[in-house]
């Protein structure tokens, strides 16, 4: 330990890694000492009631809280190794790497092929036609829709179902080939079998991308994520992370008694 | 906790047939307003009619075209087509004054012209037909039995038909001092070109500042963790009110103070630009600046204000979560205007857009001021040159005494009307054609 790098000990571990991070928005300060490291290829969960900051943190991680005017970040957000708010880092790379898969289902009012050739084509992409032909399959079969629409590539990305245009948006993050991807509530707006084919893609996409996902859902967080962290707001309304472990540990033996409380219902 | 043991309030809600009776009253009090609201509608509807009737009334109508000489004495009731060349000649040199007939040899030789010019000649060297009288619709239709006699009476040999103001002739023809003779197409044309400049300055300048305004003028530029830098910030956040403030009070600014505003400016102070002259394209009658040019810039910026509101709501109406995806894939700011928020905010943009340069083509008092000539006769060749629009060409027929010209000012209110309802229904499709476009 005292001979290696920690950061890039940490880095080999982990696909994310806060450290002493704190977020405000303006004079507010939302999210107080948040520290851990997201581990490779897995699920990892961000749980609590409202308003403690699992959204917050979990927008920190690809800088889309730079959007808000007047929010920023204190403390180390490490992506291998780097810090993700250091002064030369530009938020449009981070986002290229770490991809985001938002609450409601947002397609943009194109064809369901424009909507998966949007990132690649604004990020530079080089290739002919056939090419981008294939990066839009491999994208649909990597969010398990292609069986769906191969044949009406066309037609607008809203003339799928709430379900199908959420793995549309799924694709389309992949289509940029991110090595994170982050989920806002995924299927908040989802019926439960819609819910259910999210949470079989997410171990699908387990093994080639990191997912960290929020959600309100106990049992989703109980049955389709590995690592889970439990946020709190203290006394002065910033959240916290109040225990961070095993999903099974967190669900059968946590080691917080407010923990425990809150999975088991008696409040949030 | 039963009922009865609650503690009794002082107020009551109204039970059993007070109940009813309140009900029914409440009822009656929406019945009520609602006939009213019929009744504004309905009132407003007349009024429009009206409106309609009054032009339609006086673009159409009887005429009673009386000739110098009868054209039956002329021709001796015989038809005119059936003459032969010689025939029509010989009826020229019998009517016509030697000098007159001298000029017209001069010209060309009578011998040359065909049998349908002669006719013409005849018609307007001897026949000499005039308007004699003029009667709005309503009273060609429905009054003939006194049109008739006060014709009888006062000239006898007087023809009365129906005309339409309105034709292909008024269409096409120039402007003219003889309202049987005179037409809109300088002013359509006129109207057409103030159209093109006003849009090309408009449009792109109105986005321009919605975007900015919409997209960045809400930026933090300055640190928010030093109290100077929230100072400066907060400072910044009150200048962008101010101007959105001001943008909304400029919409409602009078258009003839936007008139002296492109007087002073584009007419004045850039004379050089708006005549031309830094093109050399200066003729004498456009060396003073008073062209297209000039009041097109005026437009510009009397619409501008409402091109930027209407622009800045459309690119609102926008959701954010589309801004939001882009930039989840690595857009950057500008990419993310560009490729999504502009082309979603589009089709209410360009309703908007079209609707206020709509409005433009009926303005009239600033054209006034910039300097928009009242009687000019040659169509206007590009932007630097004179010009004359629609509207001022209607008010300056209704401001002469000749009943004619109340006829052909009415033709000419058809004619603006076409041109304000295709751009209201060209808006409309433009926009459900972009929306289905970008949706199903």
């Amino acid at each position: 330990m005292t001979t290696t790098n920690p950061a890039t000990m940490s880095a080999e571990r982990f696909a994310l890694e806060t450290r002493n991070m704190h977020i405000y928005y303006s004079a507010f300060r939302a999210v107080k000492d948040v520290s851990f490291g997201v581990e490779r290829n897995k699920i990892t969960a961000l749980i609590g009631p409202s308003g403690c900051g699992k959204s917050t943190v979990l927008r920190s991680f690809n800088r889309m809280n730079d959007l808000v005017p007047g929010a920023r970040v204190e403390g180390d957000v490490l992506f291998r190794g780097q810090n993700l708010y250091a002064p030369d880092v530009d938020a449009v790379q981070v986002r290229r790497r770490i991809g985001m898969v938002f609450q409601k289902p947002n397609p943009f009012p194109k064809s369901i092929y424009d909507n998966i050739a949007f990132g690649p084509k604004i990020n530079g992409w080089k290739g002919n036609k056939g090419e981008m032909d294939e990066l839009v399959e491999r994208s649909l079969r990597g969010a398990s829709l292609w069986d769906d629409v191969k044949d009406k590539l066309q037609q607008s990305g809203l003339s799928l179902s709430g379900g199908q245009q959420q793995r549309l948006c799924i694709a389309r993050a992949l289509a940029v080939e991110p090595e994170i991807i982050l989920m806002d509530e995924p299927c908040s707006a989802l019926d439960p079998i819609s819910t259910l084919r999210i949470e079989e893609l997410m171990f699908e996409l387990r093994q080639h991308y990191t997912i960290v996902i929020v959600t309100h859902n106990m049992q989703q967080a109980a049955r389709a994520s590995d690592y889970t962290a439990f946020f709190l707001m203290d006394a002065d309304r910033a959240g916290q992370l109040v225990e961070y472990d095993h999903t099974e540990q967190i669900f059968q033996n946590p080691k917080d008694s407010r923990t425990e409380q809150y999975i088991s219902g008696r409040f949030g | 906790m039963s009922t009865d043991t609650a503690p009794r309030s002082r107020g009551r809600l109204p039970e059993g047939d007070e109940l009813h009776r309140n009900v029914v009253g409440r009822q009656r009090v929406g019945k009520i307003w609602q006939s009213v609201l019929l009744a504004c509608t309905i009132l407003g509807i007349i009024v429009l009619g009206l409106l309609l009737f009054n032009i339609i009334n006086d673009a159409f109508g009887g005429v009673a075209v009386q000739s110098v000489v009868p054209e039956e004495e002329i021709f001796t009731n015989r038809d005119p087509a059936s003459l032969s060349q010689a025939e029509l000649i010989a009826i020229l040199e019998e009517h016509l004054r030697s000098r007159i007939l001298r000029n017209l040899e001069r010209e060309q030789p009578l011998i040359e012209r065909s049998n349908a010019d002669l006719i013409e000649l005849i018609n307007a060297e001897i026949i000499k037909p005039e308007i004699v009288a003029v009667y709005p619709l309503n009273e060609y239709l429905f009054n003939r039995a006194a049109i008739t006699a006060s014709l009888a009476e006062e000239h006898p040999r007087a023809e009365l038909s129906f005309k339409s103001w309105l034709s292909s002739d008024f269409l096409t023809s120039p402007m003219s001092s003889r309202p049987e003779l005179a037409g809109v197409r300088t002013a359509v044309m006129g109207s057409l070109w103030l159209l093109l400049i006003t849009v090309l300055f408009a449009f792109p300048l109105g986005i321009g500042a919605a975007l900015y305004l919409e997209e960045y003028a809400t930026d933090k530029l300055f640190d928010e963790r030093s109290p100077v830098g929230r100072r400066l910030n907060a400072i910044l956040h009150r200048g962008s009110s101010i101007i959105q403030t001001n943008i909304y009070n400029l919409s409602g600014v009078p258009s003839i103070i936007y008139g002296m505003l492109g007087l002073a400016i584009f007419v004045r102070a850039l004379e050089s630009f708006t005549s031309g002259s830094f093109l050399g394209a200066t003729t004498d009658a456009t060396a003073n600046g008073r062209t297209i040019m000039a009041a097109g810039m005026t437009m510009a910026l009397l619409v501008l204000p409402v091109v930027i509101i209407s622009s800045q709501e459309a690119i609102r109406a926008v959701p954010n979560s589309l801004r939001q995806a882009s930039y989840g894939l690595g857009a950057t700011r500008w990419q993310t205007i560009w490729k999504v928020v502009l082309p979603n905010a589009l089709p209410g943009i360009l309703t908007g857009t079209i609707l206020a340069i709509s409005r433009a083509i009926g303005e009239t008092a600033p054209l006034i001021v910039v300097g928009a000539s009242t009687f000019i006769v040659t169509d206007p060749s590009g932007p630097f040159s004179k010009f004359t629009v629609l509207p001022i060409q209607i008010y300056n027929w209704t401001s002469r005494p000749q009943v004619e010209f109340r006829a052909i000012a009415a033709a000419a209110i058809i004619v603006l009307l076409i041109i304000l309802l295709s751009m209201n229904a060209l808006a409309i499709i433009l926009r459900n054609y972009l929306r289905s476009k970008r949706v199903s």
